[in-house]
C-alpha cells in the first residue's frame, strides 16, 4: 500500500494544465509541418505556415496556443495499491485546475449550469476520469478539449448490419458536416462498441495517442488509414478553405459490445492537438 | 491586401472571396452572451452600448492578459453560432463579421442584401492574433468576463474574405476544387 496525500496532485495538474495549453509537442508541429508539404492549396500552405509560426511564438513567449484553453478532461489512471489521504481527491483536482488556469492566464471557458450558464470564473469543474490500475503509481493526463471541435462530435447507434461500411459512411458524413468549424486539419477520435457511454469515453480516449500511430489490431489499422485518406480527399483542407490536408490523423479505440449494437462515437479534435501527462 | 479601417464602401464592395486583409483600426468584439444581450436590447427598441454603424464585429473571447501585455492569447470563434443574429447586426449598420467556420447559406444572402462582408481569422493561430492588438478597451457586458464587448485597436491583422458583396462563399468555390471524392 502507498500513501499518497492528494494535495500532492495540485502542481502537478497546475503544471501541466499550463503545459498543454502553451506548448504543442514535437509530434504535432511534426504533423503539422508534413501537412503544409503535402498541401496543394496555396492559401492553406499560408494558414498552415502560420499555425507553426504561431506555436513556436506560443512555446517562446509562455502563451496560450489557441485562446480557448478548453473544458479541462483530467485522466486519472490510479494503481490500486494507492491508498489516499487528505482532502477529496476531485476537490484537489478542480484546485489543481484552478491555479493552472489562473497562473497560465488561460481563458475561463466553464458555465455552471447548462442553462443558467453563468460562468464559474476559474474553468473548474473539470472532467474527471479514473480507471483503476495495476501498481501504486497514478497517471495523470490532462486534455483541455476546445468547444470548436467538441461541438462537432457525432454519436451514431449503428446496428450490426450496417457494419463497416455503415462505419466509414457516419466518420464522412460527421467530417463533412462540420467542414471547417472544428479548425482542421483535425484529429478523429472513433470509440466504436461497447455501450453508449462506454464508446463517447473511447472517442475522447482516442485522442491522446500520438499521431502517426495506429490502432494494434491489423484490421483497426487499416481502416484507421482508410477513413484518413477518404477524409483528405473531401477536400475541406486547413480550417476549411479547401485543400488537401483535412486530417492529420484517425484513431480508433474498440471494445467489446452486445449481440445488437454496434455504437461509434467521434470525436473531432482541431488542430491544437493538445495533452500533458505526468506519473506520481 | 494593406485596409485601414473603417472599411469604405469601395473596399467592402471591390473585395472577393480568399483576398487576404491585414486590417489596422478598431474592430470589436462580441460572441454569444454578447449577441444574445445586444439583440434582446435590439428587440426591445433600448439603446445598444456602442453605435454598430460601420462597425467590424469580431466573434471572439480573449484569455487574459499575462504580466506586461494589453490582452492574452485571442482568435475567431465559430461564427455559425451567431447566424441567428446576422441580420439583425447587419440592420443596425454592421458591415463586417470576424469568425471562423461556414455558415448556414441564408447567411450568404445577408451579405449580398446588406452589402457585408464575412471574414475568416486564422482559428488557433492566437499567440500571433494577440500580437496584432495594440489597444484594448472594454465598451460594454464586464460581467461577461472573456465574453464582454471589447474594441481593439489591431495593426495589421490578418483576415481572409469568406463571403463577400456578391454573396459568393469560399467553402462553396474552392472545397470542390481540391476534393478528389
Ligand atoms: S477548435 Fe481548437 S484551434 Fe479552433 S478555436 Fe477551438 S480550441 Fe482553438
Amino acid at each position: 500500500m502507498r500513501r499518497i496525500d492528494t494535495s500532492a496532485v495540485i502542481p502537478v495538474i497546475r503544471q501541466l494544465c499550463i503545459e498543454a495549453c502553451q506548448q504543442l509537442s514535437s509530434n504535432v508541429t511534426d504533423a503539422l509541418r508534413d501537412a503544409r508539404a503535402r498541401e496543394e492549396s496555396p492559401l492553406c500552405q499560408e494558414i498552415l505556415a502560420m499555425l507553426l509560426e504561431n506555436a513556436a511564438f506560443a512555446s517562446e513567449n509562455h502563451l496560450a496556443c489557441c485562446q480557448d484553453t478548453g473544458m479541462t478532461v483530467v485522466l486519472l489512471e490510479i494503481g490500486q495499491e494507492v491508498c489516499w489521504e487528505g482532502m477529496p481527491l476531485y476537490d484537489a483536482v478542480n484546485e489543481g485546475v484552478r491555479q493552472g488556469y489562473r497562473d497560465g492566464y488561460l481563458r475561463k471557458s466553464v458555465v455552471d449550469d447548462p442553462l443558467l450558464r453563468k460562468n464559474t470564473g476559474d474553468n473548474t469543474p473539470a472532467m474527471i476520469h479514473v480507471d483503476i490500475v495495476p501498481g501504486d503509481k497514478v497517471t495523470i493526463t490532462i486534455l483541455p478539449k476546445g468547444a470548436g471541435s467538441e461541438n462537432m462530435s457525432a454519436l451514431y447507434m449503428l446496428t450490426p448490419a450496417d457494419g463497416v461500411q455503415g462505419v466509414k459512411k457516419a466518420v464522412l458524413e460527421a467530417v463533412e458536416r462540420a467542414g471547417g468549424k472544428p479548425c482542421p486539419p483535425i484529429v478523429v477520435g472513433i470509440g466504436l462498441g461497447g455501450t453508449m457511454d462506454k464508446a463517447a469515453f473511447l472517442s475522447k480516449k482516442a485522442l491522446l495517442r500520438e499521431i502517426g500511430a495506429r490502432n494494434p489490431k491489423p484490421h483497426l489499422a487499416a481502416l484507421e488509414q482508410e477513413l484518413l485518406e477518404e477524409i483528405n480527399k473531401t477536400g475541406i483542407g486547413a480550417l476549411g478553405m479547401g485543400g488537401t490536408v483535412t486530417a492529420l490523423d484517425v484513431h480508433i479505440e474498440a471494445f467489446s459490445t452486445h449481440i445488437a449494437c454496434l455504437p461509434l462515437a467521434i470525436n473531432l479534435q482541431c488542430h491544437a492537438y493538445r495533452h500533458a501527462c505526468a506519473t506520481i | 491586401m494593406k485596409v485601414t479601417l473603417p472599411l469604405t464602401r469601395e473596399v467592402l464592395e471591390s473585395v472577393q472571396i480568399g483576398d487576404v486583409l491585414e486590417l489596422t483600426g478598431d474592430i470589436y468584439t462580441a460572441r454569444d452572451a454578447a449577441h444574445a444581450r445586444l439583440y434582446e436590447a435590439i428587440c426591445k427598441g433600448e439603446k445598444l452600448p456602442l453605435d454598430l454603424k460601420g462597425k467590424i464585429i469580431f466573434y471572439c473571447g480573449p484569455c487574459p492578459a499575462g504580466p506586461g501585455r494589453v490582452i492574452g492569447p485571442l482568435g475567431p470563434t465559430t461564427s455559425a453560432r451567431m447566424d441567428p443574429y446576422m441580420e439583425a447586426m447587419f440592420q443596425q449598420g454592421m458591415v463586417a463579421a470576424i469568425g471562423k467556420g461556414d455558415r448556414a447559406p441564408y447567411v450568404a444572402e445577408l451579405c449580398k442584401k446588406y452589402k457585408g462582408l464575412y471574414l475568416l481569422g486564422v482559428g488557433g493561430a492566437a499567440a500571433l492574433c494577440a500580437n496584432a492588438v495594440k489597444e484594448v478597451e472594454e465598451i460594454a457586458y464586464p460581467d461577461l468576463g472573456t465574453e464582454s464587448i471589447k474594441r481593439y485597436y489591431v495593426e495589421d491583422f490578418k483576415v481572409i474574405v469568406g463571403i463577400d458583396t456578391q454573396g459568393r462563399t469560399i467553402q462553396e468555390e474552392n472545397i470542390p476544387k481540391y476534393r478528389k471524392r
